[in-house]
């Protein structure tokens, strides 16, 4: 009922002391900002580190391992003197391929929670440089699925990707591998199969991910090439990678598909539990800090308004007297205080907006990221939202605790006292 | 004309720090609608203590207060603001005005607060008020730039523009030069006269409280002595 009446109040002993008033909004101030620089730089730096591995891994791979079969044919004689006692079993000679994958990839286009399927196989190879073999491992990979599911387009450093489809016999070396070949784009490199086969590929681009361990060994070709390395028929794939449209389902189709398609299956959350710990307590640390900022700043505003109310106490005392219940002293202070917090944090958004503007255009060139030229950072309105609740939420109980003193204020002391 | 306009019985107040000391014992009378009373006595001998307990501002007493023949004992704290805000107009022994805002807002306020008028009514009633206490040339300065006299002045103003029941002054004259104290007399009982305002004023002017209609003298927490003057 008399909130214009004691806004003016708290408006008018606001500007009394515009000076504390501004030095306590200005703490509010560089706390949001800070808050919010350090979340969006946070946020992004952490979606380019985990997108680093996750927006190249599979959300689903299917493969099938070679590993003994979990019921030998001995186990299935039923008759008499059943123990066995045979070790040392082999597995018979056959590849991890996947059996029927061409049925396998069809079902799985069709089916409506994947987003997009990308066969490939893998093969083992040696580089030979002059007398010296390096080991390395040759994806034959569906270039246009691959690129469109798993940006592999932006880690194609030199030459264009596309070329692995209409050039024949072409390769993707990784970057390190190149550099300790001494090859280029358009040089010639000659590879030995592990079954011996010597094969010579032209390379079409290169190919940098960022670890180093994985440029020095891993290169790319288109699948036909792969399965022409191999000796095998072009219905020889060693992994089909699922992209879900929601990853989270990922642990359960995995499940589905191993069961219904008699593969492997290993899901995202399951290759990397890793990440998505290091993504949490990244997270947690730059909330703590921000978090901290806003709780010192909340600190000022009950300093200044614990000030404010010793200063004013024949005002308050005044006000009680002529007719202003103890609520009403108590909202005063609390509007003064939520004042601050709204002014305060409002610039506070603005400036953090600004100031991550700022940083997404410091320069930043990542070796292992090429596609990277500038720092990252995630303008999620979330950061806003939680910037502007946590500076209200904040400056009202900075504002509460002496606000509640005021409103206990006895006008007959501070009367009689003078 | 028949419910006093204030009525106390039985009141009696207690200090407890350092020792606990009877400063009110029992003190019963009523004021009643249009009267201008002293309250006259000995410092120390309870006057301000009792003004603060009729004032409804001092909570901690035992005996009944009646406010309009509303009795006082049960309220909470806010409905007693209420009170203050509706019936009861105080003017203080210092003028107690808010600097940061004009003497027309200072005089405003507690109307503000009551919330039946209309901004415009109020200022135009503020304007009225300081008219008749002969201020209405300063009402747009700040309180600090007014004389002490014409800050009591603002103060008797802000404490009629309710139109309250009654009217409590705790040494309204005290800091004022004899002129001014005579003109704040005559507003006062102007106030009474015409108004129909009941005035309980404590003083320690024996010359004020001589040209009141009835004089409470007080001793050790006790009415002594009651005089109607009629003056």
């Amino acid at each position: 009922m008399n909130l214009p009446l004691l806004y003016d109040v708290a408006l008018s002993l606001l500007l009394a002391r515009w000076r504390q008033t501004l030095v306590a909004a200005i703490g509010v101030t560089f706390s949001i900002t800070m808050f919010i620089a350090l979340l969006s730089f946070m946020s992004g730096l952490n979606q380019l580190l985990d997108g680093l591995v996750l927006n190249r891994t599979p959300h689903v791979r299917l493969y099938n391992e070679v590993k003994p079969a979990p019921q030998q044919p001995i186990d299935r004689y039923t008759g008499r003197r059943q123990h066995n006692f045979i070790r040392s079993i082999k597995p018979s000679d056959e590849l991890p391929r996947i059996h029927n994958a061409g049925a396998i990839i069809a079902a799985l286009r069709h089916d409506p929670r994947v987003r997009g399927v990308a066969p490939k196989t893998q093969a083992q190879v040696f580089y030979n440089v002059g007398t010296i073999d390096l080991t390395g491992t040759i994806s034959g990979i569906e270039v246009e699925q691959e690129d469109r599911l798993f940006a592999f387009g932006d880690y194609v450093v030199a030459g264009n990707p596309l070329n692995l489809k209409t050039v024949a016999n072409s390769i993707i070396l990784g970057k390190a591998a190149a550099d300790l070949m001494l090859v280029g784009v358009g040089d010639v490199v000659q590879i030995t199969t592990v079954k011996g086969n010597r094969v010579q590929l032209k390379v079409v681009g290169l190919f940098q991910s960022g670890l180093l361990e994985v440029d020095k060994v891993q290169s790319y070709t288109s699948l036909a090439t792969a399965q022409k390395l191999l000796g095998e028929a072009n219905n020889y794939i060693t992994d089909i990678q699922i992209k879900l449209h929601d990853f989270t389902l990922a642990p359960r189709l995995a499940e589905e598909y191993a069961q219904r398609y008699e593969v492997q299956a290993m899901d995202i959350e399951t290759a990397n539990s890793d990440f998505e710990t290091g993504t949490t307590i990244r997270t947690l640390i730059s909330y703590a800090v921000g978090v901290t900022l806003l709780i010192v700043a909340g600190f000022g505003i009950y300093n200044i308004l614990n000030m404010m109310i010793y200063e004013k106490m024949d005002t308050i005392a005044i006000l009680k007297a002529i007719g202003f219940a103890g609520r009403d002293v108590q909202r005063l202070f609390v509007a003064v205080a939520l004042s601050i917090g709204l002014s305060g944090g409002g610039v506070g958004l603005l400036f953090g907006f600004g100031l991550s503007a700022l940083i997404a255009r410091v320069p930043f060139h990542p070796a292992a990221l090429p596609t990277v030229h500038t720092f990252p950072v995630n303008f999620d309105p979330l950061f806003y939202g939680i910037g502007a609740v946590f500076s209200l939420v904040t400056t009202y109980l900075a504002g509460y605790f002496p606000a509640r003193k005021a409103s206990v204020v006895d006008p007959v002391v501070i009367i009689r006292g003078k | 004309m028949d419910t006093p306009a204030l009525e106390a019985r039985q009141i009696t107040k207690y200090f407890d720090d350092p020792v606990r000391v009877q400063v009110l014992h029992g003190l019963t009378f009523a004021l009643g609608r249009g009267e201008f009373a002293a309250v006259v006595g000995k410092s120390g001998c309870g006057k301000s203590t009792l003004l603060y307990i009729l004032s409804t501002m001092d909570t901690m007493y035992e005996g009944d207060l009646l406010i309009d023949g509303v009795p006082m004992r049960d309220k909470r704290e806010a409905e007693l603001a209420r009170v203050r805000n509706e019936k009861i107009g105080f003017v203080f022994q210092f003028h107690y005005l808010l600097n940061e805002f004009s003497v027309l807002r200072n005089v405003m306020l507690p109307a503000e607060k009551l919330g039946k008028l209309s901004s415009p009514e109020i200022e135009h009633r503020a304007y009225e008020k300081l008219k008749i206490l002969g201020i209405e040339s300063e009402a747009l300065k700040k309180p600090n730039q007014l004389s002490g006299g014409q800050k009591q002045r603002v103060a008797i103003a802000r404490a009629l523009i309710n139109d309250p029941l009654i009217i409590m002054g705790d040494e309204p004259t005290g800091n004022l030069d004899k002129k001014n104290g005579e003109v704040v007399f005559d507003i006062f009982k102007e106030l009474a006269e015409t108004y129909h305002q009941a005035l309980l004023i404590v003083t320690h002017d024996p010359e004020f409280a001589a040209k009141t209609h009835r004089i409470i003298e007080m001793e050790d927490g006790r009415i002594r002595n009651e005089l109607a003057t009629f003056s």
